[in-house]
Formats: structure tokens, C-alpha cells, sequence
């Protein structure tokens, strides 16, 4: 397999409030042979709220990200689930709407940058998925993950809606999705089957509607709780911080102690593979995890 | 002539009577099916030839009345346009057929829609505008002011959305996807004089699109692609532009990504919850963040936060591209 090279756009939250997502990035990436070049240049996607308040500036800000992983001529990588949402939302209006490209475009042109369309833009689990192989992954595998029982979390905006992602997450159905599943499976674990795994967080909300944002927390765990789960796993930082920090809120929420660890899918991939939790980052977890 | 294959399918089929039933129950129902049939073929053949008493709702049969929508596998869909194969495909060959929603079940597949209908109801759904009662030329709307409606017109009221959208689920008073892209729809027609009386409507704390939590399950269940959430986006940009905007926490929250990236290019994740909390609401999140800074999350000094390279090409593009006031 020749080197599998990606430009990484890492969003805001594996810089600053999950350091250990960066810190397994990295360390799986190199086990795996995965060159991530960084994409120091990218701002914010604007984490489907910027939007909101100008559309406009949201979609120049996400074309300026693309345009520095086609200047490196190469297919950027997210690890966040929104911004996975947000950078292909950008590139599917910008490519269906010539007027609006255009207009996009004579704003980077003022300084000196193009968006051509010409690059992909992937998720980590789908480059995994799809470029790397399953099977590649488990010949990797030196610590089976067998002896757990593993919740799947997918998040919203890596499936839905699935018009968007349908050409760069294998065309994963929103209501049965099986990425993460297939990938618990190659790392040697149990996955767990429950209702909540393809529902919100509600991380979104979290400031105007915390009650609402409580509960789907709250749901979500417990799902994962009432069909034995020992820990959770999720591709999205987001997702990540709202299971792993909110337990106390959610519970209060729905009436009941709600709190499990919860892993980066990158760091499951790294215990299989035999990286210490110390390089994974799981020190930095506050639903401490208890099994390494 | 070539012979049909059926597949043998069980239908699990939520069984409940109002007037008389404490719980509901699930009868199993087996059937061979054919790859061309639709779930409204296997409610018919059931009522029709296995148990008359099943009661659901079906009309045109043609995916235009917006009456025959129930869940199956927990996806809202249209019985009528669904075909049962591809959802073997997806959920396996024991399918669950519910209402679109259990609590609001009055006989089997029946459900009492009123809540959707007063959230419509709510928004004002029609053009509100002085009408002389003897017009002499027709009211012309261009073919471009008609896009401006973005297909929200196509919305059936079918209520897969409304009844799949876990904001609603959780805070009744919320008004929900299908009666935002309704309003959406009234307020992109440049026949409406509504002004700012809608948009403060949806615009209200707990019943407006603030409560959204961007799941995006409205897009991905509409049987006619509305995209309810793209409307909701649409909203959120009119309550702006409009001036109508309130200071509140919500719309802080919108308004600072703009403010941080012009700084750093980043979010500034703690920044965020301070200036959305406007200081004082921050005893609310001390706690989680005292725990998070022990754990190497959050920086105790909220105002050091990584910086993009580039920051002066950034900020040139941030102030040139955007006009939106607050
Ligand atoms: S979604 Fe979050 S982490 Fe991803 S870029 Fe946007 S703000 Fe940053
Ligand atoms: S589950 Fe919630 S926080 Fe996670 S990606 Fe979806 S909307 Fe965002
Ligand atoms: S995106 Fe918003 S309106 Fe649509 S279903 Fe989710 S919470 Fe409801
Ligand atoms: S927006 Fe779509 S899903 Fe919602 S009621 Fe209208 S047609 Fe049905
Ligand atoms: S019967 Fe009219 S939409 Fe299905």
C-alpha cells in the first residue's frame, strides 16, 4: 500500500478541550503509517452555528479551509463530526452553484486564494474505513479488545443528512449505521446494539435549551448503560465532551445516575494496537477510565 | 413468464385502543413479499385479508395527501411510497410498524395530530397582507421571487419530521421543524406584509428556533427533501437581519464565532460559554469547568487560545465578507 497522506484539519476542540483526540490522532496515525499534514492556516467551520448569524461568512471561511488542502493537492481529513458537516455542506453548495462560488470566490481572491472543488473531504473514520481497510487494521490489532462490550456513538452531523455525506462516508444509512460498529469489531470488541447509538447529544444546544441538551445526554448513556455497555466510543470531539464532562447535569435530568468513560474512537483503535493510555490521553478524561 | 420472488417478511404491528386499552401490543404478522410492494400494500393486505380491525390512514396513495406516515424500524416514512424491500435491506426481515408517535396514539397506526396542527397554527400559516378587495391586475410574482421560497412549498404536512425531531420530543413548547419551514415559507414570499410579527414569534426563547439542537434528523426523514433545518438556518439569518435579534444567550452564542475567529482564527471554547452567559450565568458551568481545568481540558486563564497561521489574511477576510449586524 503506498503512504496514505492527508491534509488534517483538526477544528478547534482537539486544540483545546479534548488534547487527548490530537494526542491519538497523531499516535495511530504513525503506527499506521498515515502522514497528517496540518492545516495550521484553517479557522473554525463556525460549528453549524456562525451560520446562523452570516451564511455568507461561513461559507468563505470553510472554502478558504478547503483551498489550503488543494493547494497541498491532497484530500483533507476531519475529526470532528461538524466539522466533517460544515466543510462538505460548503463544498456541496459551492459546487452545485456556480453564482454562489463565484461570489465566494471574489472574496478569497482578495487575498490571493481560489476554491476549485478539487479536493475530497473525509472524515477519519471514513479514510480508515475506506483507504487504510479493516482488514489492514486488524492485522494490527495486538490487544483484542475482547473483554469488553463497546456503545457506539455516532453523532449527527457524520450521517446526517445523508445526502451530504453519502459519497464520503460510504453511504452509511442514518437510521442503521455501521462504520463504527465494523470498526469496534476489527479492534476485537463486543459492539452494542441500543437505540440512542445514531440519536443526538444535544451538545449543540447545550447553552439556550440545557434541559433539552440534559436529557439527550442522559438517554444516550443510559441507553448504553441498560445493554451492559462498559464504555462508549465516538468519532466527534463534540459528542466526546458532552458525554464525558455533562454525567452530572444528565442525570439530574433523567432521574437517574447516568455516567460511563467514553473513548475517541482513535483511542480504542490505540489500545488495540498497544499504546499506553498515557499516550492516548485518557489521563485527560473526566469520566475517569477505570479499565486500562 | 418468469416466476415473482417474495421474500417472507414478519411485520410486528403496534396494536392499541384508547378508549379501551391500558398498554398497547404487538402482533406479528407474516407475509411473502415482492420487491415492488410498499408498506401501504402490506396494511392493506393485512386489514384486507388477515385482520379487518387494523385501523391506519390512507388517502391518495400517491405521496401527496401526507396522511398514510407511520414509523417502522423507528423511521417515519410514508407507507404509501416506501418500499418494504429496501427497508428489509436496512433493518432485517422482522419490521416494526408504529404510529409516528406512540404518545399520541389513538387507534393502532392512528394518531391524534392536533399539537402538530396548533404548531402550525401558531406561526400564522398564510399570507398576511392588504389585499384590495377589487384588484385590477393580477398580483405577479417573478419566477426568481418563487426560488426565494427554496422549495419549502413542497412540505406535504406529513408530520415525519415534526414527529421524529427530539427538541419537540423533550420541550413541547417548541415550535418544531415542519411549522418553521412553514413559516419560512410565508416569510420568503414577497407577497407578505407580516413584518417583524412572525419572525417574533419563532423567535421566542423555548418555542423558537433557538431550541433547535441541529440533530438534523428533520433533513434526513422528509419524504419530499423540504430540508426543515435549512429553513431554520434561513430564520436564524432573518431574526438577525431583520433586527429583531434579542441580546440573549442564544443569540451571543451565533454571534461570538465571528468575533473569535476574527481574533484567532479559533474558537475560543471557554470565551464562548462567558460572553454567551454574559458573565453572571457562568456559577452554572464552574463545577464541570473546575473539572475540566484539573484534567488538562481548559486553561485557567480563559484568554490564551491557539492561534490560525495567517491571522492578518483572517481578519481581512472576516471584515470583508461579512454583513451581518447585530
Ligand atoms: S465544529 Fe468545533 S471543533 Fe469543529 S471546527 Fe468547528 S468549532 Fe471547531
Ligand atoms: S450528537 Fe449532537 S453533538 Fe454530536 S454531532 Fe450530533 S448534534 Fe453534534
Ligand atoms: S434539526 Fe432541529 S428542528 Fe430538525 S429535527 Fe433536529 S432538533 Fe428538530
Ligand atoms: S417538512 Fe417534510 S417531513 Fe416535515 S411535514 Fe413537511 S413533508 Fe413531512
Ligand atoms: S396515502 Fe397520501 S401520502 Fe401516502
Amino acid at each position: 500500500m503506498s503512504t496514505l497522506k492527508y491534509a488534517l484539519f483538526t477544528g478547534c476542540t482537539a486544540r483545546q478541550s479534548t488534547p487527548e483526540q490530537m494526542m491519538s490522532t497523531m499516535a495511530i496515525a504513525e503506527k499506521m503509517g498515515i502522514e497528517l499534514e496540518i492545516l495550521e492556516e484553517a479557522t473554525c467551520c463556525g460549528a453549524s452555528h456562525l451560520q446562523d448569524f452570516d451564511d455568507f461568512l461561513s461559507l468563505v471561511l470553510n472554502a478558504r479551509n478547503i483551498c489550503y488542502a488543494e493547494k497541498r493537492g491532497m484530500t483533507m481529513v476531519t475529526i470532528c463530526n461538524t466539522c466533517q458537516l460544515n466543510t462538505m455542506m460548503t463544498k456541496r453548495r459551492l459546487d452545485k452553484d456556480p453564482e454562489l462560488k463565484a461570489r465566494v470566490n471574489e472574496k478569497l481572491a482578495e487575498v490571493g486564494l481560489e476554491y476549485k472543488g478539487e479536493s475530497e473531504i473525509k472524515h477519519f473514520l471514513y479514510a480508515i474505513i475506506d483507504d487504510f481497510g479493516l482488514e489492514n487494521l486488524k492485522k494490527m490489532v495486538v490487544k483484542p479488545l475482547s473483554q469488553f462490550n463497546i456503545a457506539p456513538f455516532y453523532g449527527c452531523h457524520n450521517i446526517r443528512p445523508s445526502e451530504i455525506h453519502e459519497e464520503s462516508n460510504g453511504h452509511e444509512n442514518a437510521y442503521a449505521p455501521r462504520s463504527l460498529d465494523d470498526l469496534i469489531l476489527a479492534c476485537g470488541g463486543v459492539s452494542v446494539n441500543y437505540a440512542e447509538k445514531n440519536k443526538c447529544c444535544g451538545f449543540h444546544a447545550e447553552l439556550q435549551a440545557p434541559h433539552t441538551a440534559a436529557v439527550l445526554t442522559g438517554n444516550a448513556i443510559m441507553g448504553a448503560m441498560d445493554n451492559n455497555a462498559d464504555w462508549m466510543v465516538t468519532p466527534c470531539p463534540l459528542c466526546h465532551l458532552k458525554l464525558d464532562t455533562q454525567y452530572e447535569h444528565a442525570s439530574k435530568a433523567v432521574g437517574r445516575e447516568v455516567k460511563l468513560p467514553v473513548l475517541h474512537m482513535q483511542q480504542m483503535i490505540g489500545l488495540a494496537f498497544g499504546i499506553s493510555g498515557k499516550e492516548l490521553g485518557l489521563q485527560h478524561h473526566v469520566s475517569e477510565v477505570n479499565f486500562v | 413468464m418468469s416466476e415473482i420472488k417474495t421474500q417472507k417478511i414478519t411485520f410486528k404491528v403496534f396494536r392499541f385502543n384508547s378508549e379501551t386499552d391500558y398498554l398497547p401490543n404487538y402482533i406479528d404478522y407474516e407475509l411473502e413479499v415482492t420487491h415492488e410492494e410498499v408498506v401501504l400494500d402490506i396494511l392493506n393486505r393485512i386489514k384486507w385479508g388477515m385482520d379487518g380491525s387494523l385501523s391506519y390512514r390512507r388517502s391518495c396513495r400517491h405521496g401527496i395527501c401526507g396522511i398514510c406516515s407511520v414509523k417502522v424500524a423507528g423511521k417515519a416514512i410514508l407507507a404509501c411510497k416506501e418500499n418494504v424491500l429496501s427497508l428489509v435491506a436496512a433493518f432485517g426481515t422482522e419490521l416494526v410498524i408504529e404510529p409516528l408517535s406512540i404518545k399520541r396514539a389513538m387507534k393502532d397506526l392512528i394518531i391524534d395530530k392536533g399539537d402538530f396542527w396548533s404548531k402550525h397554527d401558531q406561526i400564522k400559516p398564510y399570507l398576511i397582507s392588504e389585499i384590495e378587495e377589487y384588484p385590477e391586475t393580477e398580483n405577479l410574482v417573478t419566477p426568481q421571487q418563487a426560488e426565494a421560497l427554496n422549495e419549502a412549498d413542497y412540505c406535504i404536512q406529513c408530520g415525519a419530521c415534526h414527529y421524529s425531531c427530539p427538541a419537540l420530543e423533550i420541550n413541547e413548547q417548541f415550535i418544531g421543524p415542519a411549522a418553521f419551514a412553514k413559516a419560512f415559507r410565508f416569510e420568503a414570499d414577497v407577497r407578505d406584509e407580516a413584518g417583524n410579527e412572525r419572525l417574533n414569534i419563532i423567535n421566542a426563547p423555548e418555542e423558537g428556533v433557538w431550541d433547535c439542537v441541529k440533530c438534523m434528523e428533520c433533513a434526513e426523514v422528509c419524504p419530499k427533501d423540504v430540508n426543515p433545518i435549512e429553513k431554520i438556518t434561513q430564520l436564524h439569518n432573518m431574526v438577525f437581519s431583520a433586527g429583531v435579534a434579542k441580546n440573549n444567550i442564544a443569540t451571543r452564542h451565533a454571534v461570538y464565532f465571528k468575533d473569535s475567529i476574527a481574533k484567532h482564527g479559533q474558537l475560543n471554547e471557554a470565551g464562548l460559554v462567558i460572553y454567551s452567559e454574559k458573565g453572571y450565568g457562568m456559577y452554572k458551568h464552574l463545577k464541570v469547568g473546575a473539572r475540566m481545568i484539573a484534567k488538562g481540558k481548559a486553561h485557567i486563564n480563559p484568554f490564551i487560545v491557539p492561534k490560525s497561521d495567517k491571522m492578518d489574511e483572517i481578519a481581512k477576510l472576516v471584515k470583508s465578507s461579512s454583513s451581518a449586524k447585530f
